[in-house]
Order: structure tokens, then sequence, then C-alpha cells
């Protein structure tokens, strides 16, 4: 199984930590990764602010450097939900074999690996932040406006971390507010629903946020960072690969 | 002269001025979101219950042309005439010609949105028609001289005391009195006289049976039956799209309408008008507005499903954080903000980025419009449209440029880290929105890409 790392440009460049866990956990779990070097993005940032039509070039490049592989691994839902539904290139073959063949990480790991069992350990207590577009895009765990069954693929990886204590929401799916383009050219709503979003964690006692998704989690950070708060936010691929 | 709009983004920032307002704002629409979850727990079978409303409706927007003759047949047929509107104007004129055939200046309205859609109020006023609202909500809002902020809830922005207020100055209640039962037995005397005076109606529709002819109208406070039942002259509104094909129909929306709008099983009145009583004249308004339009466009004509329930505005984040008045639009929240470009690109251009495209509202659709990818449409329609600012445009098209060119990424990125590490008041400055409320990430060492390249292809590993 060959699979491929995709790594969203912003992990890159702010957040090599998450991707360096990423690349140590599926290798961990004995999984032949290449990381394409000449990736850059998916194109999401232009397309959501309407600019769909100039990410050509951009999905020319992804198609280039991501077809060939049985897999496509991200640790971003918000990035794998844009490919799956938005890639399109001179290749269109391709890009549907793309379209296909790219997984989140932790829908990659419970449902192609069906990892049953990790060897991490994280002794903390941690709100589980879920970001939307892996939620109710990817379905990676059930939705609260959903009349359904409960399940979620996130926090069955979670369980399997030892140590680690899982606390209670009072609200378990409401979006952090981060939304791309939307966290500065709606600056206002973007923060105040954030400051809702880190409170929600803080008084349930989180020391730590995780999410599937850095861009949310940088979105937190920058808040609970300027509120001086100890409360920190982690990758959940980084949990996954911690073994403190 | 047309005032200028001010764009949502704007608006929602002096909304977040008064913060304990917003965090009141936000927990009451959350708690009717939870209301309508319990609701909806009740019906084991809730899904298929929206996906089969999802049918009808699809059903409806496919054959809307034979619906729309078979209901105007049936209406005919029990003695009612039929009215057909083009657009907002024409709707106005139509209200106006009967009201003025009658010989009557005051009238009482029930709840219509499509009357708001159409600035019916304004417009009869200007003709020197006063309009009495007789939804609580609305008449709380008219008093105050404001527009709905919620489609169902059309005063949730106001609190208590501040109606105790409103009433003093408006309906002479004692100062200070912000009882709601209180205010709401001082509302409905002020309400019943002019029901009593009031020779014509004017309601809404919520569904109109193409088999019989017949509509129906939803209310919680039995506004509409007084109204009609005292008036020698009832006119009901309706948007073209109001269209059910039969009444066993009924069954499916009445289930979801309620439960999705407020969390309550059923409307205290679902009040069914077929014919005129003897002596009363009955009239149907039928407003395309736009509608026929949208039918043609595949990406957008679902947002026609629509039962303005606003299940959609309670759910989502941003309406509950900006207030409906941030949309400055009729209808609101998500749902407005895909119908509102619909009929004017250029004042709405802002709506479909009011959203971070969380999906909730999707989920909570009764109906099943799609109403996230909606906005990620219109987004795409408006900036092809023209309809985005040359500065967007700019740095978008900038960074198109970067992120097709590996070998340019690259560069851009570390030194736009270098930049941020050793001149961090280039970022860190008022200028900068990320800013103004949160401490941009941490710079790290080097990026993931350069790591790779120093950690794996040493050790032999090639890409």
């Amino acid at each position: 199984m060959k699979v491929a790392l995709f790594v969203p440009c912003y992990v890159d460049q702010f957040y090599p930590q998450v991707a360096i866990a990423t690349l140590e956990l599926l290798e961990k779990l004995g999984v032949d990764v290449t990381y394409p070097e000449s990736q850059t993005c998916c194109g999401q940032p232009m397309a959501n602010s309407g600019f769909e039509h100039l990410t050509h070039g951009c999905n020319d490049n992804f198609v280039n450097n991501f077809s060939g592989y049985d897999y496509i691994v991200c640790p971003s839902g918000s990035c794998t939900l844009h490919v799956k539904d938005h890639l399109h290139a001179t290749n269109e073959t391709a890009a549907a074999g793309i379209r296909k063949r790219v997984y989140e990480l932790t829908e990659f790991l419970t449902d192609v690996l069906k990892v049953e069992n990790l060897t991490s350990h994280f002794q903390h207590k941690v709100g589980l932040h879920q970001s939307c577009h892996g939620q109710r895009g990817l379905k990676i765990s059930q939705m609260s406006e959903l009349v359904s069954a409960p399940f979620s693929k996130t926090e069955k990886l979670l369980h399997m971390v030892k140590g680690l204590e899982l606390i209670k929401l009072s609200r378990t799916d409401e979006c952090c507010g981060f939304g791309g383009t939307f966290c500065v050219a709606e600056e206002a709503v973007s923060v105040k629903m954030g400051i809702d979003r880190v409170a929600d964690h803080v008084t349930h006692g989180a020391n730590y946020i995780t999410g599937n998704d850095m861009s949310c989690l940088m979105h937190l950070e920058g808040i609970l960072r300027r509120q001086q708060s100890p409360v920190k936010v982690i990758h959940i691929a980084e949990i996954l690969n911690a073994a403190e | 002269m047309e005032q200028k709009i001010q764009d949502h983004a704007i608006l929602a920032d002096k909304f977040n001025k008064d913060i304990p307002r917003v965090d009141w704002h936000d927990k009451t629409l959350w708690f009717i979101r939870e209301k309508r979850d319990k609701a909806a727990w009740q019906i084991a079978e809730w899904e298929e219950l929206r996906e089969a409303a999802s049918q009808v409706k699809n059903n409806v927007l496919d054959n809307l042309h034979d619906y729309l003759l078979e209901f105007e047949k049936q209406a005919q047929q029990n003695g009612v005439t039929v009215h057909w509107a083009a657009n907002a104007e024409e709707h106005n004129r139509i209200v106006h010609a009967i009201i003025k055939e009658h010989g009557v200046t005051d009238i009482v309205k029930s709840k219509s949105m499509l009357t708001e859609e159409c600035h019916l109020n304004e417009y009869l006023q200007q003709q020197g028609i006063t309009v009495v609202d007789t939804d609580l909500g609305e008449r709380i809002v008219q008093l105050a001289g404001e527009p709905p902020s919620h489609i169902v809830l059309p005063c949730i922005h106001w609190k208590k005391e501040e109606i105790g207020e409103l009433f003093h100055q408006h309906l002479g209640t004692p100062k200070g009195n912000a009882d709601p039962q209180f205010l709401t037995a001082a509302a409905r005397e002020h309400l019943r006289q002019r029901f009593m005076t009031s020779r014509v109606a004017i309601t809404g529709v919520n569904f109109a049976v193409a088999e019989t002819g017949e509509v129906v109208v939803c209310t919680n406070e039995g506004n509409a039956d007084l109204g009609v039942q005292l008036a020698e002259v009832h006119i009901a509104c309706m948007g073209i799209e109001k269209i059910i094909p039969q009444r066993k129909h009924l069954g499916i929306f009445l289930r979801l309408l309620a439960r999705s709008a407020t969390g309550q099983p059923v409307t205290t009145y679902s009040s069914h008008f077929r014919k005129p009583r003897p002596g009363q004249t009955m009239h149907i308004v039928l407003v395309d507005n736009g509608r026929s339009e949208r039918l043609q466009q595949e990406s957008f004509r679902n947002a026609l499903k629509c039962i303005r329930c606003g299940a959609c505005m309670n759910t989502c984040p941003v309406y509950r954080r900006s207030g409906g008045h941030s949309y400055h639009y009729a209808i609101a929240g998500p749902i407005g903000s895909i119908l509102a470009p619909g009929l004017d690109m250029k004042k709405h251009a802002d709506l479909p980025f009011a959203s971070t495209l969380c999906g909730s509202c999707s989920n909570v659709c009764p109906v099943k419009i799609n109403i996230h990818e909606q906005l990620y449409e219109w987004r795409q329609v408006l900036v092809k449209s023209g309809h985005v600012s040359p500065v967007k445009k700019a740095g978008i098209s900038g960074m198109a440029a970067v992120l097709s060119r590996p070998g340019i990424y690259k560069v851009s990125g570390a030194v736009g880290r270098w930049f941020m590490k050793y001149i961090p008041a280039l970022v860190n400055n008022k200028l900068n929105p990320w800013y103004k409320q949160r401490e941009m990430p941490a710079v790290p060492k080097q990026s993931f890409n350069e790591w790779y390249r120093q950690n794996r292809k040493q050790n032999g590993k090639q890409s």
C-alpha cells in the first residue's frame, strides 16, 4: 500500500510538528508513506472566497504531486473535504482518482487501517473540538442536528490513548468561527465564536483542546494565548503519536 | 434616495459591541435549537420525514406550472378570486386595489414573510392605508419602527424590559412593568379593537393545496383566524413555491414545521381557508418575484423548497452572534443569505460570505435544502459577476499565483516566516484583523518541507 502524505499549507509553514507526528504515526503503523515535496495547497482558501476559477494552477500542481498512490492521507478534515468535493484539473481522470482516494487521518486509521489499539500515552484532560468540515462534510462523527445513532471515529481513537481523559462539552459540535477568510472578514463574529468555544472547554476542565483540523485550533490558540490561558491546543496526530 | 446599506461584517461588529447582549441572544436561540432537537428525537422516523418532505417539494418544483394551474382552478371553483403578480410592485398594487375597491383605510395583517419581502406595509402606508400587524412579535417591531429580525420570532432581539418600555410609550401601560403576561394582555386588548373594526384582513400562506384550492395558515396566536373571521375581505398572499400537491402531504409538513421552528409538536392553530363564508370575499395573490428565474438555476432552485421554519437561523452560530438585522434583508440567517442575492446581487453580495460554511443549517433544514453548499456556489457567482472588492481580488489572485508554483511557495513561506519572526510588528499591528483579538501563531524554526529534506532525505528515503 503506497500512501502519500498531504500536508496542508498552513501546517507546513506554521505547525510542522503536526505533519511530523502524522508521518511518524503512519510509519509506526507500518504504512509506506511518501511526502511529495512539490505540494503546496488544496486551493480551498481561494475557492471558499469565491475564486474557484483561479484554482486551476494549484489543482494541476496537486494532481501532479498526488497521482499514482493507493491513498492520500491528510491531517485535516477541511482540506480533505475540499479535495473530495472540488478538485478538478487538466487531467480530470487523475483528479477523479484522487477525489476517491483522499482520506482525513482519523478516518484513514479507523476505516482503512482498522486500528483497534494504539501504544500512545497522554495523561491529560482533553476537550475535543469537532471541526465542521470533517464532521459534517466527511461524516467523521454523528452530528447533533441529526436523529441518528451516535458514533465518532475521532473519539474511538482517543479512547485508545492511555491516560487520556476526554471531557464533556455543553455544545458538542458548534463551529469555532475560523471559517477560512471568514476569520478576518468577519473578525468580530469569528472571535466571539472562538471565545465561546474556548470557554466551553475551559469551564469543563480541559488542559488541552484537540481536533482534526489545525486551522480551527490555530484560531482557538490565538484566543487562548491572548487570554494568557494555560490551556493548550494540540492536533490529534500529536496525541495519537505521543509516547510520554 | 436609497440609503447605503452597511455590510454584514460592519453591522455584526456593531452588534458585538454589547457582549452581554450577544451572549443573551445566542443563548435564547440556542435554547430553541435544543427544543427543536428534543422534538425531533421524539419522532423515530424524523430523517425519513425530512426526506419525504424534500421529495414532495422536489416534485412540486418539477411540476410547478401544472400544480399552480390546478390550484387556481380549484380555488376559483371555491369562489376565490386568484391574482398573479410577477413581482413585488405588482403584488403591492393588486393588494392596494382590492383594499381601495372596498373603501377601507385600516386593515389587519397576520404574519407573512412574503409581504415583508415585497415591502407591502411601506407601500400601503404611502397610499394612506394603515396596516396593523397582529402577530404579537410583529406588532412589537412595528411599534418600534423596525423590520423583524427573525422569520418566526420577529422580536427575538428585544428584551422584555424593553418591550415594557415600548408598550408604555405606545399603548400607555404603566412604566416599569415588564411582566410578559401583563404585556401580552395589554397587546391583546389593543389588537382586539383593531380586529373588531377592520373590514380587510391580509394573511400569509404556509401551504397551498393544489388538489383542493385551499390555503393553510399556521399561527400560535390565532390572529390569522380572528382577522379573517371578522373581516369582509380576506386577502391571502403567497409565493408560488408554497404549493403542495395534496392535502395528505400536510401530514408530513405540519409535523416538521413547528418541531423545526420552535420545538412544539404542532402550531396551536393550523387553519384551512378554502372558500369565503357567505357575504365575504376571498382573494389569493400568487407572487413570482424572482422565483421562476430561481427555478431555472440548477444550483439554487432547491432554495425554493423552504417552508420558512427558521431552524437554520436558530442553529447558525453566526446568526446567533450577529442578530437578524445584520443581514439587512426581510429573511435573515443562512436561508436569507441564499435567497437575497437572487433578488439583488449587488445589494446582498456580502451575505453568502457571512458564514463559516459549517453546514449545521443544512442538517436542521426540514426539507433538506443544501444551504451551505449554495452559500459556496453564490460566492463563485458573485465573484464572477464582479461583486468583489479590488483589494480582495488582488490578494486572492496573488495567493493563487504563489500556490500554483511550488518553488515560489517555498521561498515566499520562508520569507514570510522570517519577517514574522524578526519583524513581528509587520503582522502584529492593528491593520491585521487577526491580531486585534488573537495572537499570531508562533513561527517555527523550519517548515515541514525543510524538516523533511533535512531529516528524511538524509536517511535515504526518497519521495
